[in-house]
């Protein structure tokens, strides 16, 4: 018997009833959530994971000798141990947490970007969004080195040849997106870093975008760092993780200063606390922990695989119908997607589609989206962007169709 | 709430066709304005006679509501002094932010009176205001230079 033939189908109308928020209303209209890839809604499994450890667990972190302490920390290690095994790393000493992509990054180019000096380049894409542009261009700032930038074509892909001769032995690190927030490219990620490899460069992975679209194991993609967001995968904000080999890791300087990262202190001498503790000052998000873990069991409950399918699936059907609508022009249209469709409408400023679309209950982004080079770049002051989650569905859909043609109405 | 009264026909017809749209070449000063959260963008410039704000032009890239506002604004300043413009600054400012106030804007605002749906969408204040702040930031930086230079009779800019 064919295994797939006992997995039910993708039940979306199951699934959106798992998520609380989606049966409020708008502005007296059913609420058609469509900007996932800002930030995904949770699900109740997390929503009482988190509420189960307030009330039952709180307690500060690897300190207290008592109970509850006790049951802080199993918690919060034990969703230590989750996001190991989602991304099927070697080790939890190599799973740091900390607020999110942006801080993951900033880490990384504070500690480890310390050995850079003049001379050394670090290579980006066109297409980051500004957390994977900024800190590097403040490391270049302070070290020296000098920021480079792989351009993108019309279609909004990555031009990877473009990208591999901007490569040599002075670049240290090659750090882009597995997945284009602004337009919801898919980067050729295996190609990249292994170009990347090849000049001794090292590589980081910005997977904000994708951790929650597809099945990520960072042993089998050999980046040299990954990092993401808790919150774009069902999770609580405020939580967000890096992942590096642990001889990277050891490698690299403590960055913030403070307690929990250390072993000893006195005013003569500080030693540092091992691995991942080192990283992590202060006390952590730990109910974030906690929700984090729970969003990673219920993902893997729906099955990444299926929730892809489902999400390519509603790109596909909302890309046609978006494509005949007068005067609506796709910004991005890479062969190989997320969920994920930046748009304009002639004759409507994307904040005034975002004011008309939110008033028939249809909430998309609009704006730079953080990529203000990739708006540049498509000579946009900004885009309206819809984008797709486990919980989109059809409905969602018909109903941004409809406020489009409001907004036609509205405009003239 | 109705979106009618945020886009109203007098908001419509000036996001269309903006009045006083360019740039005053030479002017007398001059601001840039930009909101850089939603990519909003304009430059104003004027041109004054001792205190009086004898011509202004603006010129950008934005959404109706602000390209709508700043061609209201250049209407409703043009001629007027400077006592006057900050005057309607500030009523603007206050029926801008009049959040969930059923009043009726003051009737002195005249069809500036037509931005008062924006207080019904907080989030869209900010796209109404540019060309104020860009405005006072204008006039600010004119005082500034003819404080630093006396009383500038001949201007050699």
């Amino acid at each position: 018997m064919n295994a797939e033939m006992t997995m039910p189908a993708y039940d979306v109308a199951r699934v959106r009833a798992d998520f609380p928020i989606l049966a409020t209303t708008v502005r007296g209209k059913r609420l058609a959530f469509l900007d996932t890839a800002a930030s995904a809604q949770r699900p109740l499994a997390v929503i009482e994971a988190v509420d189960r450890y307030e009330r039952s667990s709180h307690a500060n972190v690897h300190r207290g000798v008592y109970e509850l302490s006790q049951k802080a920390t199993d918690a919060f290690e034990g969703a230590r141990e989750r996001v190991r095994r989602f991304l099927n790393a070697a080790s939890i000493k190599e799973i740091v947490f900390t607020r999110g992509t942006t801080e993951s990054i900033n880490l990384v180019a504070q500690s480890w970007g310390r050995r850079l000096g003049p001379g050394d380049e670090v290579l980006i894409t066109w297409m980051e969004h500004h957390a994977n542009i900024v800190p590097w261009q403040m490391l270049c700032e302070r070290t020296g080195a000098v920021l480079k930038v792989a351009p993108i074509d019309a279609r909004g892909e990555l031009d990877l040849d473009a990208f591999r001769a901007l490569l040599s032995p002075r670049t240290k690190l090659a750090a882009f997106t597995q997945v284009s927030n602004a337009l919801g490219t898919v980067l050729p990620i295996r190609a990249m870093i292994d170009a990347a490899h090849a000049v001794g460069a090292m590589t980081l992975l910005d997977g904000a975008q994708a951790v929650a679209h597809e099945r990520v194991d960072v042993r089998a993609l050999g980046c040299d760092f990954y990092v993401f967001s808790s919150h774009k995968l069902y999770g609580p904000t405020g939580l967000g993780v890096l992942w590096a080999r642990e001889a990277v890791l050891r490698d690299m300087p403590p960055w913030q200063g403070g307690g929990d990262m250390i072993l000893t202190v006195s005013f003569a001498k500080t030693t540092y606390n091992e691995l991942p503790y080192r990283f992590e000052a202060g006390t952590p998000h730990i109910s974030g922990a906690v929700g984090l873990a729970a969003a990673i069991d219920y993902l893997e409950a729906l099955g990444i695989e299926r929730v892809h399918a489902h999400e390519q699936a509603l790109l596909a059907r909302a890309t046609r119908a978006l494509r005949a609508v007068s005067g609506l022009r796709i910004i991005g249209e890479a062969k190989e997607k997320t969920g994920v469709i930046s748009f304009t409408l002639e004759g409507v400023h994307p904040h005034d589609l975002g004011t008309i679309l939110d008033d028939e209950g249809v909430a998309v982004r609009t704006g730079h989206h953080c990529a203000m080079p990739v708006m540049e770049f498509f000579d946009v002051p900004a885009t309206a962007r819809a984008s797709f989650g486990c919980y989109t569905d059809d409905t969602d859909i018909d109903q941004l169709l409809r406020a489009l043609g409001r907004a036609r109405e509205v405009f003239g | 709430m109705d979106l009618k009264d945020l886009y109203r026909d007098v908001i419509l017809d000036h996001n269309k066709q903006p009045r006083n749209f360019g740039r005053l070449d030479p002017c007398d000063t001059s601001a840039d304005g930009n909101n850089p959260l939603c990519g909003d963008r304009l430059t104003l410039t004027l041109r004054l006679e001792g205190d009086r704000l004898t011509d202004i032009r603006f010129e950008g890239k934005g959404c109706a509501i602000s390209t709508a506002s700043a061609s209201l604004m250049t209407e409703a300043v043009k001629g007027k002094d400077q006592a006057a413009i900050t005057r309607l600054r500030e009523l603007v400012h206050q029926t801008l932010t009049a959040h969930g106030e059923a009043t009726l804007p003051p009737a002195e605002l005249g069809k500036l009176a037509a931005l008062a749906g924006v207080r019904d969408y907080p989030a869209r204040v900010k796209c109404a205001s540019l060309c104020w702040h860009t405005l006072g930031a204008a006039l600010e930086h004119h005082a500034q230079r003819h404080a630093d230079h006396g009383p500038a009779t001949v201007s050699t800019e």
